[in-house]
């Protein structure tokens, strides 16, 4: 991999992760007024699989949606206002952070029902095969998703018609507040999972963007030559609670122990620490890239925050199209 | 008056589907069994053999997953049409049709859409039991974002479907078996009803009928008494649930002050109790008798004719209705329209098994 798409790749991830906390630390002021689902701690599996998109690719997404839509080059300004539930937001302020769209980077939307975005992904990638088109899908999904009925009918059907789609389970070990070990088999990877339906799978460490990118470009040439899709299950952690901007360890479902360990695996610090031990990167250019980040992050905020409400006669806009 | 051309029901939709697949490369039908040999009840036969596989397809038996696909085709630029042989198999989808797919162009501030037909069965009959012949109609209706459409003639099955394929929204149509066989005059050339138009069928002034499918031809048939009776009956063949023609119905019943309403489905919080609060919320004052609505008791579909012939209303309940609106004596037992044919069959020629 060359110097400067490991730099561009860490970039991306301290970017979403520095978007993400001053989300929590403005989100106190009640003026972000609906549901948002941080992703800090997750942030090189959407860097590492978008890496390989271009804007004529499809994602779809999740609850967590913001990494996924910030690393495939979804605009900064209007996810922010859409988060503050303005006019001028991606979705004009019907969606939230749950509902988040950008179309002209293929980032075709997220919605938090668990899995029930997966069949749409799997749909794009459908009429791109009906079309005849050169594109590919990806599904984001996290490991509670695999429970669903609707998950495995994606499989199934993505591998009946070799679709070029590429299913990323991002697992955090967690539904909300139930464990991997009440909700599936020990011993049984949700990896293995698609094997069953002879999709290429693939295991990987979802802390580690070289891994993720490495795993994707497979999966992604994979599907641009027509091979049929993968499933590619990333292991990872969310550092905060599921759902807010608060740290939640105090609450006792998870271990300290557990989270100490995986802050160590820190994705931004492990990069940081391999660019800086190569010499790629100084302290000095994580300087700058910071100041670039939060001068971005203002600019966005001020613009969601004076950006106007939406009025009471677009409430009934767009129930229908016409 | 031009040469009518009769065909029947079945044979109007598969015309709709074959001159909106002959129009519009884009349009593709799926659903289980679409291409096999009995082909939906003849409305997807042929087909296969003028568009290919690629465009009329069978699928897996994953209701949900296949409906999230349909919608996923058609937000980058496809429109599917998705067929279920019964409404009751469609139900496992519901989270893509009333999650996904009527929210989808609200939700992202109106800048995707989601063109896609359901086509959904419901029927009566010959112990199609309490899974197979269910009439949820007003589940859809309730979904902002869905049509709902329920033709009733030939004529109208193939201009809805036609309008309904290239409606750039989630569309539910909704075909009573019992139609199949119906005949009447149909168009060659491709020609549209559209939606959210209600049909007067046949004009009077004494009561409103209004009603939704089968119960339309129900409806048709009370009337015939009705009006030696001396009560003259106006009846409006609803066609699009949703949208709601309000102002058909609003009028006919300001010239008749009187309302009867014959859907197809449960009474209790059914179809039929949106149709008498439009009415009451807007005419309360015109109406000279309670307004009347017949529908399915509140109990599921029973298997046996020997149940089903005390469940399923048909023109004697409309009659009775109507009568009773006008102010004449009534008697629930009395068979005003003698049957000529086994309650659980749509024709004589009816053997099943569906």
């Amino acid at each position: 991999m060359d110097k400067k798409t490991l730099i561009r790749l860490f970039f991306q991830m301290l970017r979403i992760r520095i978007i993400e906390e001053k989300i929590a630390e403005h989100y106190t002021n009640q003026e972000m007024r609906c549901p948002v689902h941080l992703c800090i701690g997750q942030e090189a599996i959407p860097v590492g699989v978008c890496a390989h998109l271009t804007n004529e690719d499809y994602v779809m997404s999740n609850h967590r949606s913001h990494g996924h839509y910030l690393a495939k080059g979804g605009g900064l300004k209007c996810m922010m206002a859409e988060i503050y539930g303005k006019a001028n937001g991606c979705s004009s302020g019907k969606g939230g952070s749950m509902h988040l769209t950008d179309p002209s980077v293929g980032f075709l939307g997220a919605t938090p029902i668990v899995a029930s975005s997966i069949p749409i992904a799997v749909g794009t990638a459908f009429a791109g095969q009906l079309k005849g088109e050169d594109r590919v899908s990806v599904a984001f999904f996290g490991d509670g998703a695999t429970e669903e009925g609707v998950f495995h009918e994606c499989l199934n059907f993505a591998a009946l018609k070799k679709l070029p789609i590429i299913f990323i389970c991002e697992n955090n070990l967690y539904s909300v507040y139930s464990p991997l070990q009440v909700r599936q088999p020990e011993g049984r990877r949700i990896s293995t999972l698609a094997k069953g339906h002879k999709i290429e799978t693939h295991l990987g460490d979802g802390n580690d963007v070289i891994n993720v990118y490495r795993l994707t470009k497979k999966a992604v040439e994979r599907a641009r030559s027509e091979k049929g899709p993968s499933l590619l299950e990333f292991m990872t952690y969310r550092f905060r609670e599921h759902c807010g901007p608060a740290f939640d360890n105090d609450l006792g479902y998870r271990s300290k122990s557990e989270a100490l360990g995986w802050e160590h695996r820190c994705p931004i610090k492990k990069m940081r620490k391999f660019l800086g031990d190569k010499g790629i990167i100084t302290d000095g250019d994580i300087v700058q890239m910071e100041k670039e980040i939060e001068d971005e992050i203002d600019s966005a905020l001020t613009y969601a925050q004076k950006g106007p409400f939406p009025t009471e006669d677009i409430l009934m806009d767009h129930v229908y199209a016409s | 008056m031009p040469v009518q051309r009769i065909r029947p029901f079945f044979q109007a939709i598969n015309e709709a589907i074959a001159q909106c697949m002959a129009d519009d490369p884009y349009v593709y039908i799926i659903g289980l069994g679409v291409p096999d040999p009995k082909g939906i009840f003849g409305t997807t036969l042929g087909l296969v053999e003028k568009f290919g596989p690629k465009r009329v397809m069978d699928m897996p038996t994953s209701e949900n997953a296949m409906t999230g696909i349909a919608i996923g085709s058609a937000i980058v630029g496809m429109r599917p049409i998705m067929t279920h042989q019964r409404i009751d198999f469609a139900l496992l989808a519901l989270d893509q049709i009333v999650n996904q797919a009527a929210n989808w162009h609200y939700m992202f501030g109106g800048q995707m859409h989601a063109p896609l037909v359901i086509r959904m069965i419901i029927g009566r009959g010959w112990g199609q039991g309490p899974q197979h012949s269910q009439s949820l109609q007003n589940w859809f209706a309730h979904i902002p974002g869905l049509k709902v459409v329920m033709p009733t003639t030939p004529y109208d099955a193939k201009g809805l479907l036609i309008t309904s394929i290239e409606d750039n929204n989630p569309v539910i149509f909704l075909e009573h078996r019992w139609l199949y066989h119906i005949k009447g005059h149909v168009p060659e050339e491709i020609y549209r009803v559209p939606l959210g138009q209600a049909s007067v069928i046949r004009q009077g002034k004494d009561v409103t009928i209004v009603s939704t499918s089968h119960m339309t031809l129900e409806a048709l048939r009370a009337s015939q008494l009705l009006e030696k009776e001396g009560v003259r009956t106006e009846i409006i063949d609803v066609r699009t649930l949703k949208p709601l023609d309000q102002a058909t119905i609003l009028e006919s019943v300001r010239k008749t002050g009187r309302l009867v309403v014959a859907d197809t489905g449960w009474r209790f919080c059914g179809y039929s109790a949106e149709i008498i609060a439009c009415v009451t919320e807007n005419l309360f004052d015109e109406l000279k008798s309670p307004p009347i609505r017949i529908g399915l008791p509140d109990c599921p579909s029973p298997t046996s004719p020997a149940l089903s012939r005390y469940y399923y209303p048909g023109a004697n309940e409309i009659i009775n209705a109507a009568l009773k609106s006008v102010g004449r004596k009534t008697n629930k037992e009395t068979m005003y329209i003698k049957p000529t044919k086994p309650h659980d069959i749509p024709d004589a020629d009816f053997t099943g098994p569906f």
